[in-house]
């Protein structure tokens, strides 16, 4: 069983002054084993913040990070799956679950994670998952009206992975989760 | 020399502590053998030893403690032999026949605390008598260790009240009297010390006596343990005595120690009972005295007492404590004009934790002594002693850990004044404070009266202070507090839409002054924030239409077309063209054409003008085909010249892959699956046939210049997009021209220059996958997939 968290479009400082206290008190260092960030952090600050709860930082870059160095897109195996990184801007129309789509096949991988629209979605795709974490800020977006901060846990194990959406609403965290099995014929 | 008189004084000691062991082994003999008469004999000899006048207070103290433990055994023979019904008067009167004083004054001593023990004499008398005669010892080292021995044993048989030993009188002033009087003449004793011996020996003497000073603060100790001490007798004896005593001896190591001691042992409702006596003997001092160490330290007590417990403060209350305290610090600050900016600082500092602790709602307090601070400031300009300003710091930190809340410290008048004293690196770091102080507790700043205060008050970070004064400060600390002032901006915020765009109004003043090296940091925080009261103002038109509102979206982004054109001096184009598309977009949702076309003609001016670095190229295009691609606000002529621009800036890119991906993500300017009246499938299919033209052209310079295929993976993406706008309708997308694409690529893969690409390999695979599925799926979609032919035998 392996954690990976991932989060992105913190947008901090221009749009978020910081993660939510409650979000902060739960990403506790040493539960999390990977993080993958679809970028827009956007300072180190926010970058060494991330490496505290766990030093295994995969982050593809936004247009607003400071850092220039983060690759456009990234990917990396976990388990039996392999995950894609991007943070989106790049990916057009905004959010398109086509066009991300074949991001992912390019990429080849099991799970694509983006960003860009601060909209958590989730989205089985062929024979894969196409997953946005939204804003761990729940930052302001000039697509998304009424952003509430999210981030996502992969809880992976085996063939299997469990999605949990963590959403802060109103001040409460609310929690949703989403089933994903892999098919061991694809990918061959 | 100085190692030779250390050598001297072991050998001294061991002879001492030689001697003494002796007569100690002589003395046990006797008492084994209840010889009481060979027992006084070399007791008193033994204790001779302690007649030496050339060991230090040090090592004199090592001997004493072998002494001491000796005379415990005979005290316990005494009590014996007084038990077997020998005369304890008789025993008291045979001692005193030694021949000299000093053991004799010992051996006294130890046969008084058996004596009073016996009861066959009252305590007070024996205590009295024996207190005269130690009279005899003048010698200080030898006086203060014999007095010393005397609290020791007396200390528990004291004719205190509801003790064993108490008199008839009913009152612990004879147990009182005598530790007084013990105490005053151990005092005498420890200061004369200091005169003893020659001049230039006077700081080891000095250090030397610090050693023995808790045998005199030992007394002080005692008083405090005696139950019949209550507040009026601490009030009308114990103090003044004490007092007396301190403020006559006119010693400053004394008086220092012993005024600690005094704030340290008695309770604390006792201090505040007599505040003014205590605060009163402050002035009398030796000027030398560190007053304010004493000060400070009553006033952590009281603060302490004050912070136990809400049932102390109506006695706060009720005595003044804060005037009093004020009136005396006061007066020691007027009194010592050489006292450093850090003493009266620190004096300040501890009595605005007394107010925050005992008067947490007395803001006009804490503001007073602000002011007081200010006053002792004024003239010095910035303060150049590190000490000092670590306390002011400390000194303003104080209300916002108390108060949790910048409002109230924005409240404070003097507040800022004080500050204006720091030197800027402290102003900057007392400033960073404010600002965390707000981010932790989470403080929404929600007035512009009150960010205006906020601002001013942390202008060292907003602005150069000093424009003549270049900064030399390290630029990762400049951006770590520029970052801290673009967190502080996310907070300048209220409900109130009205007063919300005064604060921005406020914020926008301020920020523009920060000069190029600040704006980068600013200006975006400051956009998003009056973006956001766009989108409020959005919402509320579409709740109350009619009435006219004081601020508008347009009066907003106008504002914002002028402050992100400030970013022009710095330059940052990239963040600037961001800013503008954010804008355009925002615009976009308020119907405002013109407002949109504006933003997106500054963001393509900068596009034209500014951004060369061709990854900047590549990011920034990216961004502006994105969000043209969502713009519906346009009309026909205003968006076909925004998207003839974006298009020829994407074939214009400078290299073949970046042009052929921008060329084609172009293609969806053209068709809006949302509205009907931007289906364009022509334009599609330009844009799609040109990313084609251009990934050839990439094909043929791979070749050329490395023989290898590098480009075959954008040919694989276009036909991803011919899929795409297959499956959405575009009808020149035809059968045809997918079916000669995917022969293409397989040609392309299997051609003799070509060198193995696994990353290509898969994404093929994978596409054709993607076709076999979507053939799989059923219904229209596989009717659409069916006629396109796609084995994949030969790429794996």
């Amino acid at each position: 069983m392996v954690l990976v968290l991932a989060l992105g479009d913190l947008h901090i400082p221009h749009r978020a002054s910081d993660l939510p206290p409650k979000f902060k008190s739960m990403l506790v260092p040493g539960k999390i084993q990977h993080i993958v960030c679809t970028g827009n952090l956007c300072i180190k600050e926010v970058h060494d913040y991330l490496k505290t709860v766990c030093p295994d930082l995969h982050i593809a870059r936004g247009e607003y990070d400071e850092e220039t160095r983060y690759p456009e897109t990234k990917t990396l195996t976990i388990g039996q799956f392999k995950l894609g990184v991007c943070h989106g801007h790049q990916v057009i129309p905004w959010g398109d679950l086509d066009s991300l789509a074949m991001l992912q096949r390019q990429l080849d991988v099991d799970i694509l994670v983006t960003g860009h629209t601060h909209q958590f979605t989730a989205y089985k795709h062929e024979a894969g998952v196409v997953i946005n974490p939204g804003s761990a800020t729940g930052s302001y977006s000039s697509i998304t009206y009424d952003v509430n901060p999210s981030f996502v846990l992969m809880d992976i194990d085996g063939l299997r992975v469990v999605v949990y959406v963590y959403e802060l609403i109103d001040g409460e965290v609310k929690v949703d989760k989403i089933d994903f099995k892999k098919t061991t014929t694809s990918n061959a | 020399m100085i190692a030779g008189v250390a050598e001297d004084e072991e050998k001294w000691l061991s002879a001492g502590i030689a001697g003494l062991q002796q007569n100690a082994f002589y003395m046990h003999r006797a008492l084994d053998s209840n010889n009481l008469k060979d027992a006084l004999k070399y007791s008193a000899q033994m204790l001779s030893e302690l007649r030496t006048s050339r060991l230090s207070p040090h090592k004199y103290y090592e001997l004493y403690m072998r002494a001491f433990d000796e005379l415990r055994k005979l005290e316990i023979f005494f009590k014996e032999e007084s038990n077997r019904g020998c005369s304890i008067v008789e025993l008291y009167e045979l001692v005193q026949h030694a021949g000299n004083i000093l053991p004799r004054l010992y051996l006294l001593c130890t046969v008084g605390s058996v004596y009073i023990r016996s009861k066959e004499a009252p305590a007070k008398d024996v205590l009295k008598d024996l207190i005269e005669m130690c009279r005899g010892i003048q010698h200080p080292v030898r006086g203060l260790f014999l007095r010393s021995y005397l609290s020791q044993v007396s200390r528990d048989k004291l004719p205190d009240i509801g003790s064993e030993y108490e008199g008839d009188a009913d009152t612990a002033m004879d147990a009182v009297e005598f530790v007084l009087q013990n105490f005053t003449e151990m005092n005498k004793l420890w200061v004369r010390m200091q005169h003893q011996g020659p001049a230039r020996d006077k700081e080891k003497r000095e250090k030397e006596r610090s050693e023995l000073r808790d045998l005199v603060g030992k007394n002080l100790h005692v008083l405090s343990q005696i139950e019949g001490v209550d507040l009026d007798m601490y009030r009308e004896t114990v103090l003044p005595r004490v007092l007396e005593q301190v403020v006559n001896c006119k010693d400053e190591i004394a008086q220092y120690y012993l005024m600690d001691c005094v704030i340290q042992v008695f309770p604390d409702e006792y201090h505040l009972q007599t505040l003014e006596t205590i605060l009163g003997a402050c002035p009398q001092l030796q000027p030398s005295v560190d007053i304010k160490t004493v000060l400070a330290r009553l006033m952590e007590r009281l603060s302490n007492y004050a912070a136990s417990s809400a049932e102390v403060l109506p006695v706060f209350f009720q005595v003044e404590a804060f005037a009093k305290l004020n009136i005396a610090i006061g007066k020691v600050i007027e009194a010592q004009d050489d006292m450093p900016v850090y003493g009266a600082v620190t004096l300040y500092a501890s009595l605005l934790t007394f107010i925050l602790h005992v008067h947490p709602d007395r803001l006009d307090y804490v503001d007073q002594i602000l002011g007081a601070c200010v006053k002792k400031l004024s003239g010095k300009g910035k303060l150049d002693d590190s000490k000092a300003t670590k306390q002011i710091v400390a000194l303003l930190s104080a209300p916002l850990d108390k108060y949790k809340d910048i409002d109230t410290a924005l409240k404070l008048s003097n507040y800022p004044r004080v500050m204006e004293h720091l030197d800027n690196g402290t102003n900057k770091e007392m400033s960073n404070v404010i600002i965390q102080s707000i981010m932790k507790n989470r403080t929404y700043i929600s007035t512009a009266e009150k960010v205006e205060a906020l601002f001013e008050l942390i202008k060292g970070l907003i602005k150069d202070i000093d424009e003549n004064h270049q900064d030399e400060l390290d630029e990762d600390d400049f951006k770590e507090e520029q970052n801290s002032v673009a967190r502080l901006i996310q907070l300048l915020y209220t409900d109130d839409t009205e007063e919300m765009m005064k604060i921005i109004h406020t914020v926008r003043k301020h920020i523009l002054t920060g000069g190029p090296k600040r704006l980068p940091f600013t200006v975006p925080p400051f956009t998003f924030s009056a973006l956001k009261l766009v989108r409020r103002l959005q919402s509320q038109n579409e709740n109350v239409s009619g009435e006219e509102a004081a601020a508008t979206p347009k009066d907003i982004f106008q504002i914002l077309m002028q402050t992100i054109e400030a970013l022009s001096s710095v330059p940052v184009p990239e963040l600037a063209l961001g800013l503008y598309l954010q804008c355009a977009e925002a615009a976009n949702d308020c119907d405002l054409e013109p407002v949109a076309y504006e933003f997106f003609t500054q963001a393509y001016i900068l596009y034209e003008e500014e951004i060369s670095d061709s990854k900047a190229q590549v990011t920034s295009i990216h961004l502006i085909i994105g969000t043209l691609q969502r713009m519906h606000v346009f009309g026909v002529e205003n968006r076909d010249t925004l998207t003839h621009k974006a298009t020829g800036y994407s074939s214009k890119l400078l290299k073949k892959p970046d042009q052929c991906r921008a060329v084609y993500a172009c293609s969806h300017l053209f068709w809006l699956d949302e509205h009907n009246d931007m289906k364009d499938g022509e334009r599609v299919m330009l844009c799609l046939k040109r990313a084609l033209r251009i990934a050839n052209a990439a094909q043929q310079m791979a070749n050329a210049s490395r023989g290898s295929s590098g480009s075959v993976v954008l040919f694989i993406e276009i036909l991803n997009k011919y899929l795409y706008f297959y499956e959405k309708g575009v009808l020149q997308v035809t059968i045809d021209s997918i079916q000669s694409l995917i022969e293409l690529i397989k040609q392309e893969m299997s051609g003799e220059n070509t060198t193995a690409d696994l990353s290509a390999d898969a994404f093929f695979a994978s596409t054709l996958r993607y076709i076999q599925f979507q053939k799989d799926k059923g219904g229209v979609v596989a009717e659409k997939y069916s006629p396109i032919k796609a084995e994949f035998a030969e790429t794996s």
